[in-house]
């Protein structure tokens, strides 16, 4: 009897490990935001960041070769049809930072844009 | 008289934008002849099918305008290129197609039977050039008149505005066979190649790798169009020379937070719309660019 309670202290304590060990690493995975793209829009076109906090932008476009440009974050991706595009980023300033499409797609090409909110 | 007392009397500013410029004056003021003297007329951004007549109540006219325009001057020019943007973005082929057919017919008023075309992202980015090249023709190409070597790159059926490698190796290619002291290159493109206001888009992604093998040529001049209004720009000794649009005017690099065609000013009508002729003296090496407004008539 004394012998089986300390089997399954041990098998406890390794089922405590493991879950610390596992809930440690997805607190360090970084939060992935999912961005669409189609002619001529983003879905969502605002998006709220955190000052120093990293996230992953995560672009997937519906239809056709769109772009994302936000210069005042620093972030340039290609967004192909069939292939998500993702980019880390770890925002260092608050503020408002516009985006916009800067691969020609089309009629509504200049009207392809949004804005990252970036809060303290 | 010849076409630079013409220019002169008629009271339009010429100006060299070569620093070899002051040679050639100064041999003309010796009255010296020097030979193998032509000009071409550069047009640019006609944006045919645009259609908003808060930006341009002339929108179906303009073109027209400077069709008379060109067709009047003194003494014609040896050929004329249209530097991109003939047709206004619209998302059907049918519809570009159609755009690019009657820009077609309405130019072929222009007495100078030498016109040459380059397509803008306007008329190639949305089908990589298929419909440009079907209606219009090819859009790179070389060519040479009276000793100056053309090149005319494409720089906008790739949506991302990149020249690509594939060109830059026909680039180095047709370089290859030129003289880097003694042969004179005028290179043609819509956008500019090199990073004006990236944010506008207004940039080759790739042009940096272009101006390289550039560089190593010592007689470069670049024309481009694009970003509808004048501006005048240096990489190393490669001179870059912006054109005015003809049908809206855009707001100089970086002054707007968008950017947008510029409103029509009643009060100036046509203000910022024009074309350019650019005479090509040698030797020595010089061009001669004289901008024409389109005015109200």
């Amino acid at each position: 009897m004394k012998a089986l309670s300390k089997k399954f202290l041990v098998i406890g304590i390794i089922f405590l490990v493991i879950g610390a060990f596992g809930a440690s690493v997805l607190a360090a995975e970084p939060e992935v935001i999912k961005i669409s793209a189609k002619r001529f829009e983003y879905n969502p076109k605002e998006i709220t960041l955190k000052k120093g906090v990293p996230v992953i932008l995560e672009f997937t476009s519906l239809d056709r070769l769109h772009g994302f440009r936000c210069s005042g974050l620093g972030i340039r991706t290609d967004i192909k049809p069939g292939q998500a595009a993702r980019v880390p980023v770890t925002p260092q300033k608050a503020g408002d930072f516009e985006f916009h499409c800067d691969n020609f797609c089309g009629s509504g090409h200049g009207n392809m844009a949004g804005v990252i909110h970036v809060v303290e | 008289m010849d076409r630079r007392d013409f220019l002169k009397l008629a009271g339009i500013g010429i100006v060299f934008v070569s620093g070899l410029g002051r040679v050639a004056a100064a041999a003309e003021k010796a009255g010296k002849k020097l030979p193998g003297d032509f000009y071409f007329v550069q047009m640019s951004d006609t944006h045919w099918g645009f259609n908003n007549p808060k930006i341009n109540p002339d929108f179906g006219g303009t073109l027209r305008k400077a069709v008379t325009l060109v067709n009047g001057l003194e003494i014609h020019p040896d050929f004329i290129i249209f530097t991109g943007d003939l047709s206004h973005d619209t998302d059907d082929d049918q519809e570009r197609r159609k755009r690019l057919t009657e820009f077609k017919q309405i130019v072929k008023d222009l007495k100078v039977k030498d016109v040459k075309f380059m397509p803008g992202e306007h008329d190639a980015a949305v089908d990589n050039g298929k419909v440009f090249m079907e209606v219009i023709g090819k859009t790179h190409y070389t060519f040479t008149h009276k000793g100056v070597n053309f090149i005319a790159l494409d720089n906008v059926s790739d949506p991302g505005g990149s020249l690509g490698d594939q060109q830059l190796k026909w680039l180095s290619d047709n370089l290859k066979k030129l003289n880097k002291d003694k042969s004179r290159i005028v290179v043609l493109c819509h956008r500019p190649l090199f990073g004006l206001y990236p944010e506008w888009e207004w940039e080759t992604r790739d042009g940096a790798k272009a101006i390289d093998l550039l560089l190593p040529y010592r007689n470069v001049t670049v024309f481009y169009g694009h970003i509808h209004q004048e501006n005048h720009h240096m990489t190393g000794h490669i001179a870059h020379h912006a054109a005015h649009g003809l049908m809206y005017p855009l707001p100089a690099p970086g002054s707007k937070p968008k950017l947008a065609p510029v409103p029509w000013d009643p009060a100036k009508p046509y203000n910022n719309l024009g074309f350019r002729s650019i005479e090509a003296r040698m030797p020595p090496a010089d061009y001669l660019v004289t901008e024409y407004p389109i005015q109200k008539s």
